[in-house]
């Protein structure tokens, strides 16, 4: 037991929230998240769903966690591993200790490590603690759920309605270890919970007597953290995830634009939570249609690009392989269409709830023929905004399929979002067949860029037939001709490089950096952790990541020649550094290569890479 | 304004001379300007294929896309867009195997498509193979002892995914064809027409029974809602119900007077008996039934998205992004 409270300012914590599946830890901890970004600490959250659908109360396979990382100054990743491990049960504390830094504080509710809760984690005896070698020290061990019946005996809620507010428990618990306002939790559940006013009183009630156990008895460690703030950005912000920025940047695109928003999907983890989000929003006019199979989702949505709508399909992995015939049939049409694939653990069924970044050369090249397509892979959930808006524009501006590519990390991710101002992106500018050419018009007539002119159905005097045989570069119509099977190949591989991407942007010690590391999507924020903390220990390292993988930027040569040693760090094979191998004349990186469903680990990045530089 | 046939056409036909595409076309054109829809207001939507190839010869929006896809693309492309009439054009490989999926669920969803399946149950274009709707033991280039499967019939699928309208045409029947179109046309809703049409390449002969006028008088039979089910040259022959069945009666003959006689009810919403009609004439001593044997009222899937849409932007109070933007939980840092 501590002795005494003291009072610890630290950069950053990591809490990670963990129980059984219907523990509501992903509620406690977005509370958290909200609260903490609230008052303008950074936040980056990952939330870690079991995989099974339904795993039995109490199990190790349906253990559920929720990891946030809060800091003072911006932080890139949810964190290696936490400063604070709630675990609601004996299976969560079996299965989420490894995810907790030597010293970290552990909270555990005794009451859920019985004879037989032990027995379900695989524990032999009853000193759980000493079985996983952990010191009692650290450990907060309260009663949680007597607790929480007994603050909630008198509300006239049935024993299963008051054990579902255990969390708010641990919630209360930890706003106190990090001095956090309460209230502004207390808020957060009176809106969520505007109808059920006796569910947000409830919550509210247990929140505060978490809180109070925390304060009354000082708990059982040593201090108490608080987290100042740093660099604040003004202004008005929401908690958002990677596949919900994804979603809202299509609708901010199709409403630039000025177009029908439509999406054709199936349901597939991890990017079901597209579908779900655009579902809801028929008051914008979103169509959204799910879609018999993947490849009905792909090709509705060529139908409706031809159509005059902005067409999106979404999927992961086993879907993007369904896709690549219509997504071939946009190429050769030259439609545009914007293809989101939330890339998780391959081959096949793989792994269906991990993240991985295994799609790539997938996306670059999963088509027969010639097919070049734009390919771009967003940064972080926030990032997920820009990038659907992006795509989106890129693919209605040029007249071409467009992948977007995020992953299941990024997408479940969330981050602290500043609300965007429309009217401060880019316009959005199809092609549209210009009046005047009525009468001389053909379909694969060329505006100055190479991209063919869009005449929507509807417009009198532009009737065409477009499809999937080769046609003939100046009428139009099906040709096998040799000449102009090889002029209309290259004229949609020219259409693709000429599209204007933003340079490669260098950072960190962009002069005279020993080591360059690269990589794209993502990992941005691990890669950006771990150049930070190497620089810091005196390192002359930079970075440079992609977010535009076809074309690539135009000073890519420059970049990945300009330096001494070089790594390229993705979560594959090697798929991005046999890309930029084909594309720089000699290009020859180290590479780091991971492929076990998990974000990276800053801690061994750093490892790795100084062992490069010090090679 | 007035269209005329030559408004929606375009080009010169590549396929084989007698191929039954060419008479279908014909009557497409003569359907679409009796319809009057403006060209430019109307896609023409097909897989791959020799039938497939049809749009090409068409004066409207359209596209030849890609094996067995053309229902789906089409769906999006009236969701999308449902100002645009959409007809989409398969044969039975393009409509039934590799399409079968997309098949069933837009009559299943009943989005307002105008679905030709073009039937001459072979594979023309990659050169005489057995196709889903080739009967037991037809002998094809990948069938040389005979097929041991049996073939869909039409009518079952569509009637199997609760399909709304199902009509039935020969290709070299003019008039028969052009008012299965136009029936085809006015019903709001996924219609089906199975256009028998004839390879004279692959598989010449398969709908001989009822390919010329004689034969159609002989061994069809021409349905028409309200109207007793009566055929043969001179309409001497009628259809009764029996027990679960259909028969085939003389009139004036045993006391069987026109009474008698079963009266088409294509609005009927139990199927029961229409598929009975669409069955008929496998060899089974049957006419087979041309026209519209269903036509069924029922709310289509794009009209229902667009009424949804309108509904739920009475009911919510965000209208644009910037408004959407401001239903979630907002906080400022200052």
């Amino acid at each position: 037991m501590a002795e005494s409270l003291e009072v610890k300012e630290r950069e950053s914590v990591v809490v990670r929230f963990s129980g059984d599946s219907g523990d509501g830890m992903q509620l406690a901890g977005n509370i958290f998240s909200t609260v903490s970004a609230t008052v303008g600490n950074s936040i980056s959250t990952f939330p870690d769903y079991p995989a099974d659908i339904r795993a039995p109360q109490g199990s190790l396979t349906g253990v559920s966690g929720f990891q946030v990382h809060i800091g003072a100054g911006q932080v890139f990743t949810p964190g290696d591993q936490c400063d604070v491990l709630v675990a609601m049960n004996a299976a969560a504390l079996k299965t989420q200790y490894r995810f907790a830094k030597p010293g970290a504080a552990i909270i555990i509710d005794t009451d859920s490590f019985g004879p037989k809760d032990l027995e379900k984690a695989d524990f032999k005896t009853e000193d759980y603690l000493g079985e996983m070698n952990i010191d009692p020290d650290r450990v907060i061990a309260c009663p949680l759920t007597t607790m929480v019946k007994d603050c909630l005996k008198d509300s006239g809620m049935d024993v299963k309605s008051i054990m579902k507010c255990r969390n708010m428990f641990a919630l209360g618990l930890v706003c106190w270890l990090f001095d956090r306002d309460i209230d502004i939790a207390f808020n957060y559940l009176k809106e969520k919970f505007a109808k059920k006013p006796g569910v947000a009183e409830a919550n509210i009630r247990v929140i505060q007597a978490g809180y109070d156990y925390g304060h009354n008895t000082h708990s059982s460690v040593a201090n108490v953290y608080r987290i100042e703030t740093k660099n604040k950005v003004p202004g008005r912000y929401m908690d958002i995830t990677g596949n919900k920025a994804t979603a809202y940047g299509f609708i901010a695109a199709a409403e630039k634009a000025g177009l029908k928003l439509y999406l054709g999907s199936y349901p597939i983890t991890p990017a079901t939570d597209v579908l779900h989000e655009l579902s809801k929003h028929k008051s914008l006019g979103v169509t959204t249609v799910q879609c018999e199979d993947e490849i009905a989702g792909c090709a509705s949505s060529v139908g409706a690009s031809f159509a005059g709508a902005l067409a999106v399909t979404s999927t992961s992995g086993p879907g993007l392989c369904l896709k690549s015939e219509a997504m071939n049939l946009a190429v050769i049409m030259e439609l545009p269409l914007v293809v989101l694939d939330v890339q998780r653990g391959g081959p096949a069924t793989g792994l269906p709830t991990k993240s991985e970044q295994t799609d790539l050369l997938q996306a670059l090249f999963g088509r027969n023929g010639e097919s070049p397509m734009p390919v771009m892979a967003a940064m972080s959930p926030i990032d997920c905004f820009d990038a659907a808006y992006e795509a989106s524009k890129v693919a209605l501006e040029h007249m071409t399929p467009v992948v977007l590519l995020t992953d299941a990390y990024v997408a479940n991710g969330s981050g602290a979002f500043k609300l965007p101002d429309l009217s401060e992106y880019p316009a959005i500018n199809p092609p549209y067949v210009p009046e005047e050419l009525k009468g001389t018009w053909t379909p694969y007539m060329r505006a100055e860029n190479g991209t063919r002119y869009w005449a929507v159905p509807g417009r009198e005097g532009f009737t065409h037939i477009l499809g999937g045989l080769e046609k003939d570069d100046k009428t139009g119509a099906i040709s096998t001709n040799p000449e102009n099977h090889d002029l209309m190949t290259r004229k949609r591989a020219q259409k693709i490089a000429n599209i204007p991407v933003p340079d490669l942007e260098v950072l960190g010690d962009k002069d005279d950096a020993e080591l360059l590391i690269v990589g794209f999507g993502g990992t941005y924020g691990h890669l950006r952790a771990a150049m930070d903390e190497m620089r810091q220990a005196g390192k002359k390292v930079a970075m440079a990541h992609f977010r535009y993988i076809n074309p690539l930027p135009k000073n890519t040569v420059e970049v990945l020649t300009k330096y001494p040693k070089v790594v390229v760090a993705e979560q594959n094979m090697g798929q991005l550094s046999g890309w930029l191998r084909m594309k720089v004349d000699g290009f020859v990186p180290a590479q780091y290569n991971e492929v076990k469903g998990q974000p990276f680990k800053v801690a061994e990045l750093v490892e790795a890479f100084s062992l490069l530089i010090n090679k | 304004m007035a269209y005329s046939a030559s408004d929606y056409k375009k080009g010169q036909p590549r396929w084989c001379p007698g191929c039954g595409d060419h008479f279908f076309l014909a009557s497409l054109h003569k359907a679409m300007a009796e319809i009057g829809v403006a060209p430019q207001d109307i896609a023409v939507i097909s897989g791959i294929g020799c039938s497939s190839r049809l749009p090409h010869y068409m004066a409207t929006y359209g596209m030849n896309t890609i094996h067995g896809r053309a229902a789906a693309i089409a769906t999006g492309c009236k969701v999308a867009n449902p100002n645009l009439t959409v007809w989409q054009i398969s044969g039975d490989g393009d409509g039934l195997a590799i399409g079968g999926n997309h098949f069933i669920h837009a009559n299943r969803r009943n989005i307002d498509l105008n679905m030709i399946l073009l039937n001459n149950r072979i594979y023309g274009l990659t050169k005489g193979q057995y196709s889903p709707t080739s009967p037991r033991g037809f002998v094809s280039k990948s069938s040389p002892y005979g097929t041991v499967e049996d073939p869909f019939r039409p009518a079952e699928l569509c009637f199997g995914a609760r399909g709304h309208f199902f009509a039935r045409a020969v290709a070299t029947d003019a008039p028969g064809t052009i008012d299965v179109l136009k029936k085809a046309y006015a019903h709001k809703g996924s219609s089906v027409c199975e256009i028998l049409q004839n390879c004279v390449i692959f598989n010449n002969g398969t709908h001989d029974s009822v390919y010329d006028k004689a034969g159609r008088a002989k061994n069809a039979i021409y349905v028409e809602h309200g109207k007793p089910l009566v055929f043969g040259e001179n309409n001497e022959f009628g259809l009764v119900q029996e027990g679960f069945g259909l028969k085939v009666v003389e009139i004036g003959k045993d006391g069987i007077t026109m009474d008698d006689i079963l009266v088409h009810d294509a609005h009927c919403q139990d199927n029961t008996l229409q598929l009975k009609l669409a069955l008929m004439g496998d060899g089974d001593g049957f006419p087979v039934a041309l026209g519209v044997i269903r036509d069924v009222d029922a709310p289509t899937y794009n009209d229902a998205v667009e009424a949804q849409i309108e509904e739920v932007k009475a009911k919510k109070p965000y209208h644009s992004f910037a408004e959407l933007l401001e239903t979630n939980d907002i906080w400022e840092v200052k």
